[in-house]
């Protein structure tokens, strides 16, 4: 299995955007290399402009270029788009309800050594809390290009996440199809749920292979809508599987294992039991040594699982 | 520009300020001081500059008008309502439960509003974007954007105003609502802005300074800011907080209170008293 970046698949899924939107602008904050719009601009660079480091006016030019019907991206680290603009995301995006696609890199702790001020685990938690905002968190490079592509066609305000690190592309560009809001069972199963999002679905799977070899047959779900959440695909998992265990690359107050939590609760209540980063500021490190440290790895998704079935 | 035509808009103006007041004084909240200041704009603006079209506020080629200091909506719902986005009357329900005018402009709510502000210093940027756009595709419409003295507080601004200018955005026309007063002061004692004319022109701003109640400066301003090219334009425009009601003139406190009711029957006295003045 190759391995590739999500935001590459911003990058690309910008490119192949362009074929088919003449009017598709691009922005970035002097971080086209990294948000990987460099691979845009490199094609069409009569439709990126750089906005300098300053995120917040960035948001609000977008806010205004999508007032005139145009379709935007506009891109930068998590930490800075989500975190630094969240008031203009706010006021000037979401309130007036505009379409504007926010591509968010370098999400999550596997950012790695740049450490701490870096890594944004709490982006999930402040787009979920925005009237009006889709957020998208794609698992692997070709969920990543073709949610760009869904998401030019779907109509309001739209967080996307993408990771800095290399992960296993398991999806196939031939067939892959993306649906907005709706989870997909990558892998049935009887005895639990596991509810993955972004590269923790990677993680995930492999969880799941070990987990059968030992006999636990548990279904892995990728849910790479954040909001609207699948609840169907949620309650239909609690009543089958009676327990859940969620997986992301984020805190684990506000992010998917809270979205998880509020739809089980109000639908059918099953024990959930959450892995993500906890209540604490992360530091500098190798990506891997990172998600190892927090337990965002196959090895401590299958130790939880078994914890849980008490095996 | 004619004697008749400023006459007219003086009229207009004092008929602006009129639904200011009332809006206000029925919210019983508000801000009429700064509403005051820029009346006299908004009224240039709605009723003499802008390619706006009432019966069909979406057009695509209108000019775009951000009102970046959005706590001055009540101008500019009495500048539409006065141009015929919607009845006057409706100034009575701001900032009341089922109304369309809400406390901060809401461009989903109100037809002719370009887009939802309060957060000070966003405006600018949204501005900007609209400015951006217009140049791509080469539309021929112009973006105006009103700012607060105060407002210039925001670092967000000086995002803003880098960008247009690095963008050669000339389509671009901010003004600076200089009524010199903030909430908590004024602006020279709790952050001073000051001098602003220089800020911009290092921000590589083509600039203007004008007064802010006199239509005939207006119109050579704006004419000038048309006639400039490669650069945005910023025209600051000095002006009275409460401009138009004796006794909130140049007064802190009327930044964001309402007038009780005998307050209220003073200041529609000094009004219709300038309109029959003006010989509405």
């Amino acid at each position: 299995m190759a391995n590739r970046a999500t935001r590459e698949g911003y990058g690309e899924g910008l490119c192949a955007l362009a074929e088919v939107r003449p009017d598709l602008i691009v922005l970035d904050a002097d971080l086209s290399a990294a948000t990987k719009t460099s691979i845009f601009k490199k094609s069409f660079p009569d439709m990126h402009y750089n906005c300098g480091i300053a995120e917040q006016n960035m948001m609000g030019v977008a806010a205004g270029i999508a007032s005139t019907g145009k379709l935007v991206f506009a891109s930068s680290f998590a930490m800075f788009a989500a975190g630094r603009a969240f008031e203009i995301i706010r006021n000037s995006i979401a309130y007036p309800n505009l379409n504007v696609k926010i591509g968010a890199t370098h999400a999550g702790i596997s950012v790695g050594e740049d450490g701490a001020t870096h890594q944004c685990n709490e982006d999930i938690a402040l787009m979920r809390a925005l009237p009006n905002m889709t957020i998208i968190n794609p698992a692997d490079y070709t969920e990543a290009k073709a949610a760009v592509l869904a998401m030019a066609k779907y109509e309001g305000p739209t967080y996307l996440r993408f990771g800095r690190l290399a992960v296993p592309i398991f999806n196939d560009e031939a067939t892959y199809k993306f649906e907005v809001g709706k989870g997909i069972t990558v892998k049935d199963g009887k005895d639990i749920t596991i509810i993955a999002t972004g590269l923790m679905v990677a993680e995930a799977m492999e969880a799941g292979k070990a987990l059968a070899e030992q006999g636990i047959d548990a279904r892995i779900i990728n849910m790479h809508t954040i909001k609207p959440i699948d609840e169907d695909i949620i309650v239909k998992a609690a009543k089958e599987t009676g327990k859940i265990v969620t997986v992301e690359e984020h805190s684990v107050i506000g992010g998917l294992g809270s979205a998880v939590c509020d739809v089980v609760l109000e639908n059918f209540p099953v024990p959930v039991i959450k892995i993500g980063i906890g209540d604490a500021f992360s530091h500098s490190g190798a990506a891997k040594e990172l998600l190892k440290e927090y337990g965002l790895t196959a090895d401590n998704i299958v130790k939880t699982v078994k914890g849980v079935l008490g095996k | 520009m004619d004697e008749k035509l400023v006459r007219q808009l003086e009229i207009a103006a004092t008929k602006v300020r009129i639904g200011i007041i009332e809006g206000v004084h029925s919210a019983k909240a508000g801000h009429p001081g700064g509403s005051l200041s820029s009346a006299d704009l908004l009224t240039y603006l709605y009723m003499h500059r802008l390619n706006v079209d009432p019966s069909d506020p979406k057009m695509e080629s209108r000019d775009r008008m951000v009102l970046s200091k959005g706590h001055s909506a009540p101008a500019l719902y009495a500048a539409l309502a006065l141009r015929g986005f919607f009845p006057m009357e409706e100034m009575k329900t701001l900032r009341k439960i089922d109304s369309r005018m809400q406390g901060h402009p809401d461009s989903l709510k109100v037809p002719g509003v370009d887009a939802s502000t309060g957060s000070l210093g966003q405006g600018i940027s949204v501005a900007c974007g609209m400015a951006l756009s217009g140049k791509i595709s080469c539309e021929s419409y112009k973006v105006y954007a009103i700012l607060g003295d105060g407002e210039l507080d925001e670092g967000m601004v000086w995002e803003a105003a880098m960008f247009a200018s690095h963008y050669k955005l000339d389509n671009l026309v901010a003004v600076v609502d200089n009524n010199d007063m903030q909430i908590d002061g004024r602006i020279g004692d709790v952050m001073s802005p000051y001098p602003i004319t220089d800020k911009f022109e290092a921000f590589g701003w083509h600039v203007i300074t004008i007064n802010g109640h006199d239509f005939s400066e207006m119109e050579k301003a704006f004419d000038e800011a048309e006639r400039t090219v490669l650069k945005p334009t910023v025209i600051i425009m000095r002006t009275t907080k409460g401009k138009g009601v004796s006794y909130m003139e140049n007064v802190l406190d009327w930044h964001g209170k309402a007038p009780n009711d005998e307050e209220y029957e003073i200041a529609m006295n000094d009004l219709n008293k300038r309109l029959a003045e003006l010989g509405a």
